[in-house]
Formats: structure tokens, C-alpha cells, sequence
């Protein structure tokens, strides 16, 4: 940042960029783009699920030779689901939620010029893209991408005999992830470095909004907890390939004999769950950031208990790094264990508990601004709600026995975390699109894609929870094997009709979003009349984010309303008046 | 070459939602008065769908839940269970409430200032206490049923059998005569011999290979669990048990079957389920179908992942022990 006047190329400013703000937009735009993907591959299961003897032209369009006269091979059912969770978690959720609001939004609402190593940013995002390349070419393996499901356990994933997704397919995929968890510490460790050392005069850590605390706490369990994903996917390539045994024993498959003794599963199962668990939170945390955010401003009132918002993302950042055993309670673990963790698990429901109650709380006597991304922050807290209750039944170790694995789990996550999370990032795209882009998105549209996506995802995901209580397993290519589930068949064709009307609804998102950069009206400087420092910078991007001084910060960040201003709004820059008290 | 039709059909979807959208009014961006009024106006009608919707859920899709507990710990489960239930219900039936009656009581009017009122201790007091409490209680209530079903080491006599998990079946070993299983390791897998017993240990002889579970009803059985290839998991949801198989390592469950086949078939739940499903086969033109326990495979294992299956028979004692007298122990069939 020495040169504030160097010249920039088209490569420089578009490819290579080092400014944190290219950098969000080549993360959203690469998280949309593998969103897509991701998306269709849950309509293509979703079709399957449904109607698992039907012939669909679609999927003989898309499936190549896995799949026969329109009808998917079991295999390859198992590789969709299986790359629809890794990439809707990893690529959408972590990268591309994480990703383009922490970098557009550390510098901008903390008063710096951009992140703290501009090029290690660069190399993050690269990374990223690397990584999200090498996981689209393992779908074109001849055998078919990873089909081991998201969480990768061996020995399924580390025997190509046991499944033909793990030859080629999972090669390629622990060589994306490795990638992926290289990018995601560099980011990380930006994000904590640019936090703690380049805000502001006068941005404590007590006057930062919501959004920084979240990201900088995302930023901390990211670097806890992510090389051990590492370090997992190291071993598991040790033992692919060069013949340790670090999970793997006493294997007898396709009638001999594997040399492999002393190993354990359930060691990998450990180590994926250190990352997995937390993984939750990195992708739920900067969605509960931007909700804040969002809903403070648009009720006109300040965030209801700041400082306790605060204390639970702390809590929820710690207690998120030592619950991972609540995935194991019967996967063979001692059963003591499974009561240590219930304990833990539990615990985890107090500040979230904090957290949606301050977050109603936050809009009562409010004077609430309905624009799209107050929809969505809405639609977050109910689906957290909702989603976050069934926790209750899944963290519990005596309760989880009989639905463990059971769609009754996918519909609690996929509320809790999936749906969540998404309406985060939907919300932080609509509010943040004009600091992205310099322009508004249209209002319309996106009432339209908030209201049919909210009938969808509750369409979809609600039902669903009684097709685990009916007792169906996850991951069954089909259920046409048990008689005892033909009376789920219809619940399962209704989830799926909802499923395909919210996946036609992201249609109307990327319409909205890709005609509003090129067509969508001028933004103003500080069009939601929010107080957060990233409204004083000029609408037009330019380096170093301010183009005179950076402004001194004199306030916490949600002075909405406050009595004794003639405004609703108090930008963080405005000076105590004399008398006035810092909330 | 199709897909290329399909990608070439949404480019043109695309591109007509792109002129149709340009046609539309791309400077509406901010909402007004007008919108803030619709919109919390929805957001009421939204509440009513929701209400609607897990209502409707509850009332169409109850028939397809799992009947009443088949084993003695199922039924400290089910109690377990229905506790919880009614407490997220609550929970979630007040809080969703709450907040779409705010989004639409408060809907944004103009020059109406919002209350400023950033804090309470008093507030946040209570709504961290109460849960704190509740759950407290949850997990005091969740821990003893918890360790009640996963400690059977008081029990009497129970009955051993292994479950033994490989792409895509499962078999089974009772433990014999001496009610001990004998060792075993997928290295001596030979023949008939699938199991991988050690025949050279003497508790192994009298032990009792079966590709069919039959249980006693009303003694407590210990399973005893291993895979010979890959992640499985022995899932028998009309027990509330489930518990990981793993290569290298024998894992274990117990319950008390307290309800014969026989006797499930007549339970009221079963029988409405049953008839609900029998009239879609019969629409389908399929066979009837009666009810069955199973164990079924609970962790992805592979292609055939969704057809793992076993079929399990509770049965009163003196009809198991007849059963299982006129099968054949390893010494036998190895021989």
C-alpha cells in the first residue's frame, strides 16, 4: 500500500488483484459459480429420491455413463451427495460466505486501507480457485468423483475396491481440499492479523459491529481447527497410497486379505469431527454477523445486548472446538465419552439461545425497513430456530441413537446450517451489493426469490424430518428394497417438488444479481442509512478505500435512533456531543 | 449431447429473464413505506403457512412414524423422546411466533422513530438462566437413560450374539453352549468359514453361525458387532439400537425385546401403518406386505448400501430355544 498511485493493468486490477475488495468479488462470484453446481447436483438426487425407477431425460443429459436410460447408477447417487455436501460446506458456505464478506468487509468496517498482507490475500483466493478447479475435474473422472459421502470415512474412502469413486475421485479430492485448507489459513490468519492491528483511531474492540467479531472469531477456530483436516486427509492419503495403516485393519474385501493391521476408523472419525464440528460454526458465525448487522440497521435500533452478543459468539467459538464427539456417539466410542460430550453439546443451545432472543428482541418497538436483506435475516432466525431445536434430540447421546443418520439429521442441518447460513449470505449479497458493485439490486425480484425460497426450504426440510422418524437412513439410492418405506415415497415427492421450485428460485437471484451489476441503479454513498464506516468510503472503489485521511471512529457501531439526533442514524464518525453518553 | 441442449436452454432462459427484466424497473431499490407494509403483511401470512404447514405435517405424516418401542430401553426412549419433543415444540411454537408478529407489528411507517433500547441485564438475565436450567435438566434426564442402555453389565444371563457386517449382508453368530464367542479375524476367512471363527479356540466349536436374527423375547441380548471391509451400522429402529460396525475392532449394544413379531403385528400403531402401506402397494399392484422387524445398514457402505438388510424374529423363549437347538454349530459346519 506504499503507492497509492502505481499504475494498475487489466491483470493487476482484475486478476492478480491484491485489494481486498476484487478479492470479495472473485470469491462471491467463484462461491456462485460452485453454488450452481452444487444445487443442481441436490435437484439431480432429489429427482432420483423421488421417483428412483423413472426415466429422466436430464439425466441422461448430465450423467454420462453413470447412468442408464435416464436412471442414475447407485454409485453414482452416492458421488452427488456426496460432492453436494463438500461443495455446498466448503466452496459456498466457507469460501464463498466467509470469504467475500470477511475481505470486503474486515478493512472497510474497521477503518484500514486492506488487509494486513495484501498478496498473501491474492494467493488465498488463488489457492481457492485452484482447488475449486481440481473438484470440478474430479466430476469428470471415468470412474466418477469421491462417493465416500462429504465426511470421506475410510476404510470406504480409502479402498477403490470398496467403491470406484475412491480411485481417481478421492485422489483429486483430498488434493483440492489440502488446497482449500492452505487458502482458508491464509485468509484466516489476515483476517486475525488486520483485525487486531489495523483499526482505526478510536475502534476499540467494544466499538467494532457485529460482522468483524464474527469474522475475526470465524478467522480463530478456522486456524484451530483446520490443519487437522490437514492433517486427517494427509494420513488418509498415506494410506492410500503408500501403505500405512493409520485407519485401516484387518480388511477382508472382494476375497482376500488387505495387509493393513492396527489402524482405526474411528481415529479418522476423531480427527474429521475436530474440523467438522467447528466447520459448523465457521460457516454459521459470519451468517449470524451479517444478521445482526442487517437487522439492526433495518429496524432502526440498536443490536440488543452488544456486549452479550459478543460473549456468545466467544462461547459458542469455544465450546464449537470441543462437541465434535456428538457426530460418534455410536460409532463405537466409549460410551463415557458420548455422556462428556451430550454435556458439552447442550451447552452450546445457552448463547444461541442468547442470540435469537436478542435478536427478536432487537426488532420489538422497532421501525422495521423491509428491504430483501431484512427478509433474509428474518428468514435466518426462523430456520435457525428451527433448525437449532431438533439439535436438542441430536445432541443428545441417549436420543441420538435411533435417529442418528436418519433423514431426521439431514433435515436438522440442513435448517440449522445449510438454509441459515445461505439466507446470511443472500442477505449480506442484497445489503453489501452496493459497496461490491456501486450499484442497488432490483427490490422486486428479490421479494420474489425471498418469499418462493422461503416456502421452499420449509416445503422441503420440514417434512423431512418425519421421514427420519419413519426410519430411513440417509444415503439410500433408493428405498424401494423395504416395503416397510412405501409410505414414504409421497412425502419424499413432495419434499422434491418443493426442492426443484426453490432451486428455480435461485434463477431469479442470478438474474437479479448479474443484470444489476451491469443495469442496476447508482448507488448512493450510505443507501440503507447504516453507521458502520464502510458507508463513508466513496461509491466508486478506490484504492486504499479512503481517499483522504481515514476517518477517526467515536462511537459503537449502532446508534440507531438514539434519542437527542435529529437523524435516525449516527455514523460511527460523528463526535460525542457534549453530554452524550456512549451506549 | 443433450446436456449441451439443456445448458444451451437455460442461456436462452436466461437471456429472455434478462429482457423481460430490463423491461422492468430496475430502480426500485429501496423499500418504501408502501413496501415495508406489504412485506410485514406477508410476513403474517407467512406465519400463518408455517403454523399451517407443521400442523398439516404433524397430523398427515404421523402415520408413517415408527410404532411403539419393541425393547425394554426403547420405552425409557419413547418417554425420553416425547419430554423433548414437547419442550422444542413449545419453544419453537413461542419464539416463530414472536418474531413474525414483530416483523409485522413493526413494520416500518414513516417518521416513526424505533425505541432505542440497547440492553437489559434483567433480560438477558432470565433468557440465560432458563435455558441454563431446562437443559441442565435435559441432560441429567438424557445422561441416565443414556448410560441405563449403553451399561448391560448387570445383566443376567444375557444372550450373546455377534452381528457380522460386510458389503452388502449381515450374519450373525450366537455364542452357544457357553454363551462365550469364540475369537475370530477376517484372516482365517475360509470356505464357509465367513466369519473368520478361529476354530483353533475351544469356545468357538460350539458357537452358531445363522443368516437369520431370531430373538428371545423379554431377555436382554448383547450384541456384539464387527465388519469385515468397510463402515457399517446395525440399525434396528423398532429397538432404538444402532450401533457403527468397524473393521478391527468389536463394538456393542444391548436391549431386552419385550414385544414378539407376533405381538407387534397386533399393535394398533403397526396395524394402521401397515394398512396405510398395503394400500399403496396395492395401488401399485404389489403384494402385500406384513411386518417385520429389521436390521438395516445405517452407514454408507457402497453401491448396494440401500439394500442391506436383515430380517429379525422376536419370539417367546421356549420357541427361540427350540429354534436354536436344531441349528448347526461351527464344529458341525466347518466339518
Amino acid at each position: 500500500m506504499s503507492d497509492h498511485h502505481h499504475k494498475e493493468t487489466y491483470i493487476t486490477k482484475y486478476v492478480f488483484s491484491t485489494d481486498h475488495k476484487m478479492i470479495a468479488k472473485q470469491y462471491l462470484v467463484t462461491g456462485i459459480f460452485m453454488g450452481v453446481i452444487g444445487v443442481f447436483m441436490s435437484m439431480l438426487f432429489r429427482l432420483q429420491i423421488a421417483w428412483p425407477d423413472r426415466s429422466f431425460t436430464i439425466i441422461e443429459a448430465f450423467l454420462g455413463n453413470h447412468q442408464d436410460g435416464g436412471v442414475m447408477s447407485p454409485d453414482i447417487y452416492l458421488a452427488l451427495v456426496t460432492i453436494h455436501g463438500t461443495i455446498m460446506v466448503f466452496f459456498v458456505l466457507t469460501a464463498g460466505l466467509s470469504g467475500t464478506f470477511s475481505n470486503l468487509l474486515i478493512p472497510l468496517q474497521i477503518g484500514a486501507r486492506d488487509m494486513a498482507s495484501g498478496f498473501l490475500n491474492m494467493v488465498s483466493y488463488w489457492l481457492f480457485f485452484l482447488s475449486s478447479v481440481i473438484m470440478v475435474i474430479s466430476l469428470f473422472v471415468e470412474a466418477g468423483p469421491a462417493s465416500a459421502g462429504w465426511t470421506i470415512y475410510p476404510p470406504l474412502s480409502a479402498l477403490p475396491q470398496a467403491i470406484p469413486g475412491s480411485g481417481m475421485g478421492m485422489t483429486l479430492w483430498l488434493v483440492s481440499m489440502a488446497i482449500f485448507i492452505a487458502s482458508s489459513l491464509m485468509g484466516a490468519l489476515n483476517y486475525i492479523v488486520t483485525v487486531l492491528n489495523l483499526r482505526t483511531v478510536g475502534m476499540k474492540m467494544t466499538r467494532l459491529p457485529l460482522t468483524i467479531w464474527a469474522f475475526f472469531v470465524t478467522a480463530i477456530i478456522g486456524v484451530v481447527s483446520f490443519p487437522v483436516l490437514l492433517s486427517a486427509a494427509l494420513l488418509l492419503i498415506f494410506d492410500r497410497s503408500f501403505g500405512t495403516s493409520f485407519f485401516l485393519s484387518d480388511i477382508f474385501i472382494q476375497g482376500e486379505v488387505l495387509h493393513y493391521q492396527g489402524g482405526s476408523p474411528v481415529l479418522f472419525e476423531h480427527l474429521f469431527w475436530f474440523l467438522g464440528h467447528p466447520e459448523v460454526y465457521i460457516v454459521i458465525l459470519p451468517a449470524m454477523g451479517i444478521v445482526s448487522e442487517i437487522i439492526a440497521c433495518n429496524s432502526r435500533k440498536p443490536i440488543f445486548g452488544y456486549r452479550a452478543m459478543i460473549g456468545s459468539i466467544i462461547a459458542i467459538a469455544f465450546l464449537s472446538t470441543i462437541v465434535w464427539g456428538h457426530h460418534m456417539f455410536v460409532s463405537g466410542m466409549n460410551p463415557f465419552l458420548g455422556s462428556v460430550f451430550t454435556f458439552t453439546t447442550l451447552l452450546i443451545a445457552i448463547p444461541s439461545a442468547v442470540k435469537a432472543f436478542n435478536w427478536i428482541t432487537t426488532m420489538w418497538k422497532g421501525n422495521i425497513q423491509m428491504n430483501t436483506a431484512m427478509l433474509f435475516s428474518i428468514g435466518f432466525v426462523s430456520t435457525f430456530i428451527s433448525g437449532g431445536l431438533t439439535g436438542l434430540v441430536l445432541g443428545d447421546s441417549a436420543l441420538d441413537i435411533n435417529v442418528h443418520d436418519t433423514y431426521f439429521v439431514v433435515a436438522h442441518f440442513h435448517l440449522v446450517m445449510g438454509v441459515s447460513a445461505i439466507y446470511g449470505m443472500f442477505a449480506g449479497v442484497y445489503h453489501w451489493f452496493p459497496k461490491l458493485f456501486g450499484r442497488m439490486m432490483n427490490k422486486t425480484l428479490g421479494y420474489w426469490h425471498f418469499w418462493i425460497t422461503v416456502v421452499a426450504a420449509y416445503g422441503v426440510f420440514f417434512p423431512m424430518h418425519f421421514v427420519g422418524l419413519a426410519g430411513l437412513p440417509r444415503r439410500y439410492y433408493a428405498n424401494t428394497a423395504f416395503p416397510l418405506f412405501d409410505d414414504v415415497a409421497d412425502v419424499n415427492i413432495v419434499i422434491t417438488m418443493f426442492a426443484i421450485l426453490g432451486g428455480a428460485a435461485q434463477i431469479i437471484f442470478l438474474a437479479n444479481f448479474f443484470i444489476s451489476i451491469y443495469k442496476g441503479k447508482k448507488a448512493t454513498q450510505n443507501p440503507w442509512k447504516s453507521n458502520t464506516l464502510e458507508w463513508t468510503t466513496p461509491v466508486e472503489h478506490v484504492h486504499g478505500n479512503w481517499p483522504g485521511e481515514i476517518p477517526a471512529v467515536h462511537r459503537w457501531a449502532y446508534d440507531y435512533s438514539k434519542p437527542g439526533h435529529e437523524e435516525d442514524y449516527v455514523l460511527q464518525t460523528t463526535p460525542l456531543k457534549e453530554g452524550e453518553e456512549e451506549s | 449431447m443433450t446436456a449441451l441442449l439443456y445448458i444451451l436452454l437455460a442461456i436462452v432462459v436466461a437471456v429472455a429473464i434478462w429482457q423481460v427484466t430490463s423491461i422492468l424497473n430496475f430502480k426500485s431499490v429501496i423499500a418504501t413505506e408502501k413496501d415495508n407494509n406489504t412485506q410485514g403483511i406477508l410476513f403474517a401470512v407467512f406465519g400463518v403457512f408455517f403454523y399451517g404447514l407443521m400442523i398439516f405435517s404433524f397430523v398427515k405424516y404421523s402415520i408413517i412414524l415408527l410404532p411403539d418401542s419393541a425393547s425394554v430401553e426403547g420405552e425409557s426412549y419413547d418417554t425420553l423422546y416425547m419430554v423433548t419433543m414437547v419442550l422444542i415444540l413449545v419453544v419453537q411454537a413461542i419464539t416463530q411466533f414472536l418474531l413474525f408478529y414483530f416483523a409485522f407489528k413493526y413494520r416500518g411507517i414513516k417518521d416513526r422513530k424505533a425505541l432505542f433500547y440497547a440492553d437489559s441485564h434483567k433480560l438477558e438475565l432470565i433468557w440465560t438462566v432458563v435455558p441454563a436450567v431446562v437443559l441442565a435438566g435435559l441432560v441429567l434426564y438424557g445422561l441416565s437413560v443414556w448410560v441405563d442402555v449403553m451399561d448391560p453389565s448387570d445383566a443376567e444371563n444375557p444372550l450373546i450374539v455377534e452381528v457380522y457386517a460386510k458389503q452388502f449382508s449381515w450374519e450373525a453368530r450366537y455364542a452357544g453352549e457357553d454363551n462365550e464367542l469364540g475369537l475370530a479375524n477376517v484372516r482365517n476367512i475360509k470356505g464357509i468359514n465367513t466369519m473368520g471363527v478361529d476354530m483353533s479356540d475351544k469356545n468357538a466349536l460350539d458357537d452358531i453361525p445363522v443368516r437369520e436374527l431370531r430373538l428371545p423375547k423379554g431377555r436382554k441380548v448383547i450384541f456384539k458387532f464387527r465388519s469385515q471391509d468397510v463402515l457399517h451400522s446395525a440399525y434396528m429402529p423398532h429397538f432404538r439400537a444402532q450401533m457403527n460396525c468397524v473393521p478391527g475392532m468389536v463394538t456393542q449394544f444391548a436391549f431386552t425385546p419385550s414385544l414378539t413379531t407376533e405381538e407387534m403385528r397386533l399393535n394398533d400403531k403397526t396395524i394402521a401403518k401397515v394398512d396405510g402401506i398395503n394400500k399403496i402397494r396395492a395401488e401399485k399392484g404389489e403384494d402385500t406386505y406384513e411386518f417385520d422387524y429389521l436390521l438395516l445398514c445405517n452407514k454408507i457402505c457402497g453401491s448396494s448400501h440401500y439394500n442391506m438388510q436383515m430380517k429379525i424374529i422376536v419370539e417367546e423363549e421356549e420357541d427361540f430355544n427350540a429354534w436354536i437347538k436344531n441349528q448347526k454349530t461351527m464344529a458341525q459346519v466347518v466339518q
